[in-house]
């Protein structure tokens, strides 16, 4: 589904991927894991097509999409829930739900999104920043299920959030697994990532230091938490 | 009271100027990042435009009306085509440079032509005279003028909210980046929205001529006040600029009418007033501070 080559980013000259190779096989969810600064934002930003200063190879089932301006790619099926949580102040909640087109063949309608999400249903017209923090998020990852996006690309989609919404957004991206999406998701609660994710990639100075599976991140838990500074 | 009334409506009748000119800057700001220096110019080429069309080819009021605004409005899109995308991701003193040096070619174009002194332009007959609301005689011409710039403002506002246009215009006004990765091609309505822009000066320009001197200067007295308006309604505020345009008009006219013994203040209240609002808010009254992506 998606698959990353040498891929290196600077801001400036401040290099901060350097030669990333990863591999996200369709229906998987993987997690990027690593230190604050690790890089992790700037490659969803890669993918997406956001980030000017990039070098390397990204393919999206087998196209290259190297040189698509980012609302391609975003019709190709990419859905980004950035770490900020992309909220528009100048559009309601139910406008930053149905501003994107729908881009895959299975986007949620409005009334499933309300249904699953009742706090946003009962703010529909307030300006999305008027949400708390943790509605934001919902707001974030309604967003990308309502395009119908096939391969999810979720920054830290739990931080700061309450234990019940952070269960609630596993449940919903092991419903999406379900349903065949994909998912890259960055994470830094390993317990959730295990939860929900096949694989896991460390992300360190900018280089993909190590690939794990479930169990290996489980048995070296504690000293990955060390490392993350967590 | 009567004289209050009057001064009042005059306010508000260039405010509705200053309120349209500062709309179009409002759209081009927000959608393009790009400040407009010659965004006086096209309201001068939109009044010059209305009397050579009637003078040169007996073109009335009401068709130039029509004309101009397109006319300038198709010029804008070409001259974004041109030169004015090439601005994004500039330095920021190329966007002055650029539509500063605009407005001084099409200035200096229209004064080698038609030389500097002011040329008069008839009310269109329908519109002469006085309607008389109880209080005093207004000039038709500028109730016209009011109600025609409210309409418009109101029209525009009813796009911006209330249409999907309105809505992807909001959203890549306020985070481009963010809009595109959502898929929607941003860029595809950054031509005409800086055509619409335009098109609303060569407006402002055509409904000014038979009430403002037309001369090849006029813009650029103006501007200077619009921009002051854009900068403490909140720069690229849609609703800010049209708000802080009507305000800026009536505290222009009270300032005109009772503080003409301290000239010094009426002279430069709009400028006063800036100040005041930067201070107290630094991005305008209904500006927000910039957002990442
Ligand atoms: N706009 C920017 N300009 C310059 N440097 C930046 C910018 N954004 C990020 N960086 C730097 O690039 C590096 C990677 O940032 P990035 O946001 O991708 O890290 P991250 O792994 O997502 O971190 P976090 O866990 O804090 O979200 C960091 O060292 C950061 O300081
Ligand atoms: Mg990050």
């Amino acid at each position: 589904m998606l698959r990353i080559e040498n891929l290196s980013a600077w801001y400036g000259e401040a290099q901060v991927l350097r030669d990333v190779s990863l591999e996200v096989a369709a229906g998987e969810v993987v997690t990027l894991v690593g230190r604050n600064g690790a890089g992790k934002s700037t490659l969803l930003r890669c993918v997406m097509g956001l980030h000017p200063g990039q070098r390397g190879t990204v393919e999206l089932d087998g196209r290259d999409v190297g040189k698509l301006p980012a609302h391609k790619r975003a019709r190709l099926g990419l859905g980004w829930v950035p770490d900020d949580r992309g909220s528009y102040a100048t559009l309601t909640v139910t406008e930053n739900l149905t501003l994107p087109p729908t881009v895959g063949p299975d986007p949620w309608s409005l009334e499933r999104v309300y249904e699953a999400f009742p706090a946003l249903y009962t703010r529909r017209d307030s300006a999305a920043t008027m949400l708390s923090g943790g509605e934001q998020q919902m707001l974030a990852l309604a967003r990308v299920l309502r395009m119908g996006a096939r391969l999810l690309l979720c920054d830290e989609p739990t931080e700061g959030l309450s234990p019940l919404l952070v269960q609630q957004v596993g449940d919903l991206l092991r419903e999406a697994k379900r349903h065949g999406v994909t998912v890259l998701l960055v994470e830094q609660n390993l317990h959730f990532a295990t939860g929900v994710a096949d694989r896991h990639y460390l992300l360190a100075e900018g280089r993909v230091a190590e690939a794990m599976d479930n169990s290996e991140v489980r048995s070296r838990e504690r000293e990955l938490l060390a490392y993350l500074g967590i | 009271m009567s004289g209050f009334a009057q001064n009042t409506f005059n306010g508000l009748v260039s405010g509705a100027f200053y309120a349209l000119l500062a709309l179009g800057l409002a759209v081009i700001f927000g959608m393009l990042r790009v400040v407009n220096f010659a965004h006086g110019a096209f309201y001068m080429l939109g009044a010059f435009g209305a009397y050579v069309l009637l003078t040169e080819a007996g073109v009335p009021f009401w068709a130039a009306l029509v004309i101009m605004p397109v006319g300038l409005g198709l010029l804008g899109m070409a001259l974004e085509r041109a030169v004015i995308h090439r601005l994004t991701r500039l330095d920021p003193l190329y966007n002055f440079l650029l539509t500063f040096g605009l407005t001084l070619i099409l200035q200096d174009l229209v004064k080698l032509r038609y030389g500097v002194q002011s040329s008069p332009y008839a009310t269109p007959s329908l519109l002469s005279g006085t309607v008389n609301f109880g209080l005093f005689d207004f000039p038709t011409y500028r109730v016209f003028i009011l109600g025609f710039a409210v309409l418009l403002c109101v029209a525009v506002w009813w796009v911006l909210t209330r249409t999907r246009i309105g809505m992807v215009v909001r959203a890549a006004t306020e985070r481009p980046d963010l809009t595109r990765a959502f898929g929607i091609d941003v860029g595809r309505w950054v031509t005409p929205v800086f055509g619409f822009g335009i098109g609303l000066a060569g407006l402002a320009g055509v409904l000014a001529a038979p009430m403002r001197a037309v001369n090849p200067l006029m813009g650029a007295d103006l501007i200077i006040v619009v921009f002051a308006v854009v900068v403490i309604g909140g720069l690229g505020s849609i609703f800010g600029s049209v708000a802080a345009g009507f305000g800026i008009g009536l505290v222009q006219a009270w300032g005109e009418a009772y503080l003409s013994n301290f000239p010094i203040v009426s002279q430069t209240i709009v400028f006063v007033v800036m100040a005041v609002v930067l201070l107290w808010r630094p991005a305008g009254l209904f500006g927000r501070e910039e957002a990442p992506a």
